[in-house]
């Protein structure tokens, strides 16, 4: 049953339970950060606050956060289904999420300065299709809030400023700095999504598309591996802390991934995503039937 | 935690120090982009009553209306405050505030701001919509509602115990300030770079 009233109906509830229930690994990883602070420093306290407020959103199935962001959406499909019927179904469905106020309504026409008061817009949601061999579809997305998008950024290697040349350590190097860069505006502890290579469009989607991992999954190419646990270490050195009140948790996670390049361009883009680590993903089969993916 | 009334006189603000773990109950506005940019165009007298001796939450919250026409908070915590970095400050002196609720903290300006007209920049925790909201006890009324639409708009609540630490002080001290310093001395330590 491939009707868009059926994929409305999946993908309101796939935005609900994004906006209201944070998944376990990002939970875990705020714990963990909240059990390494001091008993009694702000930033332990930021923390709790921080856990308390999770478990009220997934109690009250009510947004996390007020910023509910833009919908990310990646959509695998089988040859045949009409890509134009899933968006449709989509944009359907944030709309009715945000008559729900499972979504803040998000879209300001940029002209005019008029919020659409619907949470859709010009190029919101935004979403990716990419067709594949299986019969179901799979949706993914990520709910991706304005302040930490305003923290994202996109280098260009070699940097002299920062002594970074065109390989790993170079990336090391402009990404520790755009942390430090990063404090104030996105929301500590963050996940940074990283992709190097790429262009200018390529690098930004790659690099969102790094917040889809898990936190406690391992990257399958050894040297990248390394990379992400060496900026995860060192970048809860910098001791910026939850919400920048000084600490040891800055970071909840590093997903690097990389495309390929022009040989002239060697960017190193960086998507911040908030504490707030909001993601969803479901199967629906041929006849409708869902699975939900963790 | 120590409890904080509003409206609030510019003798107790200037009492609180940075590292202060707050609770606020009283009257309180919020203002975010539109509404700085609004409030220092021009003088806007049927508002100013609602800025005087109390703070601006910096916050674009997500609201329910209800069928009697009321409001309630659903999601609320507060926005990124540098962005009003060039507007928080006149504001604050013209109408008479005595602080600002956001996050991440303000530069230079606003803090002198503090010091000049007695103020204090409290820091909520960010992204903690339903502990905030849930803070929020009644919505009085709303200005600039269908002109900015309801993030932007400027809403005017009660709140009881709302949870706040004071990060930018009157007497001139910034915790972000200490906090930006040390990350990058800690910055080039990593990357063997000289001062």
């Amino acid at each position: 049953m491939r009707s868009q009233e059926r994929y409305s109906e999946v993908f309101l509830e796939m935005l609900r339970r994004a906006a209201t229930q944070l998944p376990d690994d990002v939970v875990a990883a705020i714990r963990r950060g909240r059990d390494r602070e001091e008993d009694g420093s702000l930033a332990q306290k930021a923390l709790d606050t921080i856990l308390m407020n999770v478990d009220l959103g997934r109690e009250q199935s009510s947004p996390i956060c007020q910023d509910t962001g833009t919908p990310v959406v990646w959509v695998h499909h089988p040859i045949g289904v009409s890509t134009r019927m899933i968006e449709k179904s989509m944009i359907e469905a944030v709309r009715q999420a945000t008559a729900r106020q499972y979504l803040r309504p998000n879209a300001v026409h940029t002209l005019s300065g008029k919020n659409t008061g619907v949470g859709t817009g010009a190029g919101i949601p935004f979403m990716h299709f990419e067709e594949w061999d299986e019969p179901e579809i799979e949706v993914r997305l990520i709910l991706k809030g304005g302040g930490s998008e305003n923290a994202s950024s996109q280098h260009k290697l070699p940097d002299n400023r920062l002594g970074a040349g065109r390989d790993l350590e170079g990336v090391r190097r402009v990404v520790l700095d755009a942390l430090v860069q990063a404090q104030g505006k996105g929301c500590a502890p963050g996940t940074l999504g990283i992709c190097i290579g790429g262009d200018r469009v390529s690098g930004y989607e790659e690099s969102k598309r790094q917040l889809l991992r898990h936190l406690d999954d391992t990257n399958p190419i050894p040297e990248l591996a390394r990379l992400e646990e060496q900026i995860f270490r060192e970048g809860n050195e910098l001791g910026i802390g939850p919400m920048g009140f000084g600490g040891k948790t800055t970071l909840l996670g590093v997903k690097i991934g990389t495309l390929d390049r022009l040989p002239a361009c060697y960017f190193v883009t960086i998507s911040y995503m908030c504490w707030a680590d909001r993601r969803a993903a479901v199967r629906i089969s041929e006849g409708g039937d869902v699975t939900w993916l963790s | 935690m120590a409890e904080l009334k509003l409206p609030v006189s510019e003798e107790e603000i200037r009492k609180l120090r940075v590292g202060d773990a707050v609770e606020l109950t009283g009257r309180m506005i919020t203002g975010r982009d539109a509404a700085h940019k609004w409030l220092i165009e021009s003088f806007r007298e049927e508002v100013a009553p609602f800025l005087k001796d109390t703070v601006i939450y910096q916050c674009g919250p997500v609201v329910r209306k209800n069928p009697d026409g009321s409001y309630d908070f659903v999601a609320a915590g507060p926005t990124t405050s540098i962005r009003e970095e060039p507007y928080e400050a006149d504001v604050m002196c013209r109408y008479g505030l005595r602080g600002v609720i956001g996050k991440g903290g303000m530069g230079p300006k606003t803090l002198e701001g503090l010091g000049r007209c007695g103020g204090v920049y409290f820091h909520a925790v960010g992204g903690a919509a339903q502990v905030l909201a849930h803070a929020v006890k009644k919505v009085e009324r709303v200005f600039m509602l269908e002109e900015f639409g309801v993030p932007e708009a400027l809403w005017v609540i009660d709140v009881e115990k709302f949870p706040v630490m004071v990060t930018m002080d009157s007497h001139g001290r910034s915790l972000h300030d200490e906090v930006e310093a040390a990350s990058r001395e800690k910055l080039k330590e990593l990357l063997g770079l000289g001062a």
